[in-house]
């Protein structure tokens, strides 16, 4: 190989090397012309880009792409029922029975659900402390701090305080004279809506941070001009701030519906395993997980893991497609 | 009738005074422009008539009506802002209509007037476009549509040229003066352009730290400024601001009580004559002033009274710029034609005043700096 590494690619240095007569195998650069110099500079600076991001690609192979991709071949083996057996080879058979499996459906159904309570509120709510916080006032910098803290709080102190809460016993509702029986986390209809509280409260710290980045990113000026223009509050908010913040709105429902269809940590702190399908709280995280390690059935719960991987990536590219014609992006 | 009045109007943000005692009263159909550099307090005085800013004290009054407590929406202007502030979301067509649709002006009659003031400025066109597709100069025009559309009593304008280029900064100043006579709609126009508000005002407000200095027609503001920033900030160069001392000689053969000598504005090392009309106006006054002297009222010449050393030679096309340091140490500018022979740099030239009385114009050199004397 020649290299001829010269720091001025306007003037080569011509190479010194005679180009090889009997077509060496190891002279593939074709040294001589101009051109060797610069191709050989962008294949270092390619080289070096590669070195660069390898150790990002390493830590994403392994935990990421390597596991992602084991899933798929999982789908294909069915475990049997006893522990120590070897899985066998079903190929594409148990897909079919898996996702069909009452199960499945009724878990899926039950995500549906807890997406449809969570997401919602949670935007609403961002989107109102947001623009409440958005005020030039004083000692507003500490509301933020107390809206966004949610953010940094763990699923594990939060479901705590909200399992406290909710307690029949010493919890916040007995305080105030509401004394449901069963009690909301033990009752089959108001179990979901509770997780759904703490999910919510949970994302609201991320969904008031984005609201008021893009709060912050109107200029007053339009605001001013439409005031001026005769708009009054609720007009200058439904048709300036909202349509200028519907990228942002946009944005923080597609995080927040990923967010919800992975909800698993309050469930599990709340309801635990025992519980959760008596009590419709048995979300698809959930029940991958005990497929996973109770049912020990490694194969349907791969197949659960792609349909959860499937209907979020079809979830994403829908709300990218329909909503973002109804998006203004400000120039 | 729609004259706008400043009564001693005050706006402090926590310790910072904004605007400071302004009275200002703006006539019905008048273009008046508050001139003044940035943080001068002329936006926020602009901002009070809008109500986008409450006033501290006195009173702000639109026609016969004091608008204090008076919601934007409820005054009855229209503001065209530095950066148009158009709405992004909506088409030309629907930014022009926005301030009808909000007066619930039915639709027929908000199309033709979209339609008339999108002939008015041109943009028939490009009623479909969102701002975002429009050049500065279009979205300049649109903003200026959405005010006129409306047929408001008074026209807001903060320095909504500034972000065109050179040249159509210059068309724009003159659409927006035919505009504004043809419409004869009070409009109070801030800038910090002083070629704009000598071009455009009617009258000029000039600004500075929050207070009044000035108001006056564009030539009275230039030829007698009332005091030595007015004379500085207007012309471009400003006026040459040299500190004396007024001295009174007498010749020798009239040297008699009761004369008068002859009264000149001494340097170290030099000295300024003062013609009779203007020494007769200021006698009595100083003995510390401050002369200033216009850079067209100057001229190189052998017989000039100030020395001084040629810094910078500035060619402008029409005329020349000679940047000099004066032998009293001060920088003064002379204007002259393109015409006149250019001095070299470093070359000991003599500067030589023009004896109109009118081209000497005499300060107080403390805080202030008022105009002494009434004549000249």
């Amino acid at each position: 190989m020649t290299v001829v590494d010269t720091a001025d690619a306007a003037t080569p240095a011509p190479d010194p090397v005679p180009p090889a007569g009997g077509g060496g195998a190891g002279s593939g650069g074709g040294g001589g012309k101009p051109m060797s110099s610069l191709r050989a500079r962008k294949r270092k600076q390619a080289l070096l880009a590669y070195l660069l991001i390898l150790p990002a690609m390493v830590v994403f192979g392994v935990f990421s792409f390597y596991p992602f991709l084991r899933n798929f071949k999982l789908m294909l083996y069915e475990t049997p029922p006893v522990p120590g057996l070897p899985a066998h080879y079903v190929g594409l058979h148990q897909i079919i029975p898996t996702i069909t499996s009452t199960q499945f459906t009724q878990s899926l159904v039950t995500t549906l659900i807890f997406v449809v309570l969570v997401v919602p509120i949670s935007l609403i709510a961002g989107l109102g402390l947001a623009v409440a916080a958005h005020r030039k006032l004083k000692g507003m910098a500490g509301y933020r701090v107390i809206f966004s803290s949610t953010v940094v709080s763990s699923v594990a102190v939060a479901s705590v305080v909200f399992g406290t809460l909710l307690n029949p016993v010493v919890g916040l509702l007995p305080w105030l004279g509401i004394n449901p029986t069963p009690p909301a986390l033990e009752s089959s209809t108001w179990a979901l809506p509770a997780v759904a509280l703490i999910t919510i409260w949970q994302f609201l710290g991320l969904s008031f941070i984005i609201m008021l980045a893009g709060l912050q990113s109107v200029p007053d000026e339009l605001l001013e001009a439409a005031r001026i223009d005769g708009a009054g509050p609720w007009t200058r908010f439904w048709r300036m701030t909202v349509p200028l913040l519907s990228p942002t709105i946009f944005f923080a429902g597609v995080i927040s519906t990923i967010y919800a269809f992975q909800a698993f940590g309050a469930i599990d702190i709340l309801i635990g395993q025992p519980y959760v399908v008596r009590l419709h709280t048995n979300v698809l995280i959930y029940n991958i997980i005990n497929t996973l390690q109770v049912d020990n059935n490694g194969g349907a719960a791969a197949i659960m893991a792609t349909v959860l991987f499937l209907i979020l990536v079809i979830l994403t590219v829908l709300q990218m497609r329909f909503l973002e014609r109804r998006v203004t992006y400000a120039r | 009738m729609a004259q706008v009045s400043f009564d001693g109007v005050t706006k402090r943000f926590s310790d910072t005074t904004a605007v400071d005692d302004l009275t200002l009263h703006i006539a019905d159909g008048e273009l008046l422009v508050l001139l003044g550099s940035s943080g001068c307090g002329k936006t926020t005085a602009l901002r009070m008539v809008a109500g986008l800013e409450e006033v501290t004290s006195g009173t702000v009054s639109i026609g016969e009506r004091v608008v204090n407590d008076i919601d934007p929406k409820d005054r009855d202007v229209a503001m065209v802002f530095q950066s148009y502030a158009l709405y992004p979301h909506l088409t030309v067509a629907k930014n022009i209509e926005f301030p009808l649709r909000q007066r619930g002006v039915d639709k027929e009659e908000r199309a033709a007037k979209v339609k008339r003031a999108a002939d008015t400025l041109g943009l028939a066109t490009l009623l479909d476009r969102k701002p975002g597709q429009l050049s500065g100069g279009q979205r300049q025009r649109v903003a200026l549509a959405r005010a006129i559309v409306r047929e408001p009593l008074v026209f807001l304008m903060d320095e909504p040229l500034s972000n065109l280029d050179a040249a159509l900064r210059v068309q724009t100043r003159a659409d927006i003066v035919s505009l504004q006579s043809r419409l004869s709609t009070t409009t109070i126009y801030v800038t910090h352009d002083q070629v704009e508000a000598m071009t455009m005002g009617d009258r000029i407000a000039v600004m500075s730290e929050g207070k009044l200095q000035q108001v006056a027609a564009p030539e009275a503001l230039y030829a007698r400024p009332a005091n030595s920033f007015v004379a500085h900030f207007l012309g471009s160069p400003g006026m040459n601001l040299l500190e004396g001392m007024l001295v009174e000689s007498f010749a020798p053969a009239v040297e008699d009580a009761g004369q008068r000598g002859m009264l000149s504005v001494a340097f170290p090392g030099a000295s300024v004559p003062l013609p009779t009309e203007v020494a007769d106006t200021v006698r009595g006054a100083g003995p510390d002033v401050v002369l200033g002297l216009r850079p067209e009222s100057l001229q190189l010449s052998d017989a000039g009274v100030i020395g001084a050393t040629v810094v910078i030679v500035e060619l402008l096309g029409a005329e020349t710029h000679v940047i000099c340091q004066s032998e009293t140490g001060a920088r003064v500018i002379v204007r002259q034609a393109a015409s006149a022979a250019k001095p070299k740099i470093g070359e000991a030239v003599r500067i030589a005043v023009d004896p109109d009385p009118a081209s000497y114009h005499l300060f107080d050199p403390g805080e202030g700096g008022a105009r002494l004397g009434s004549a000249a």
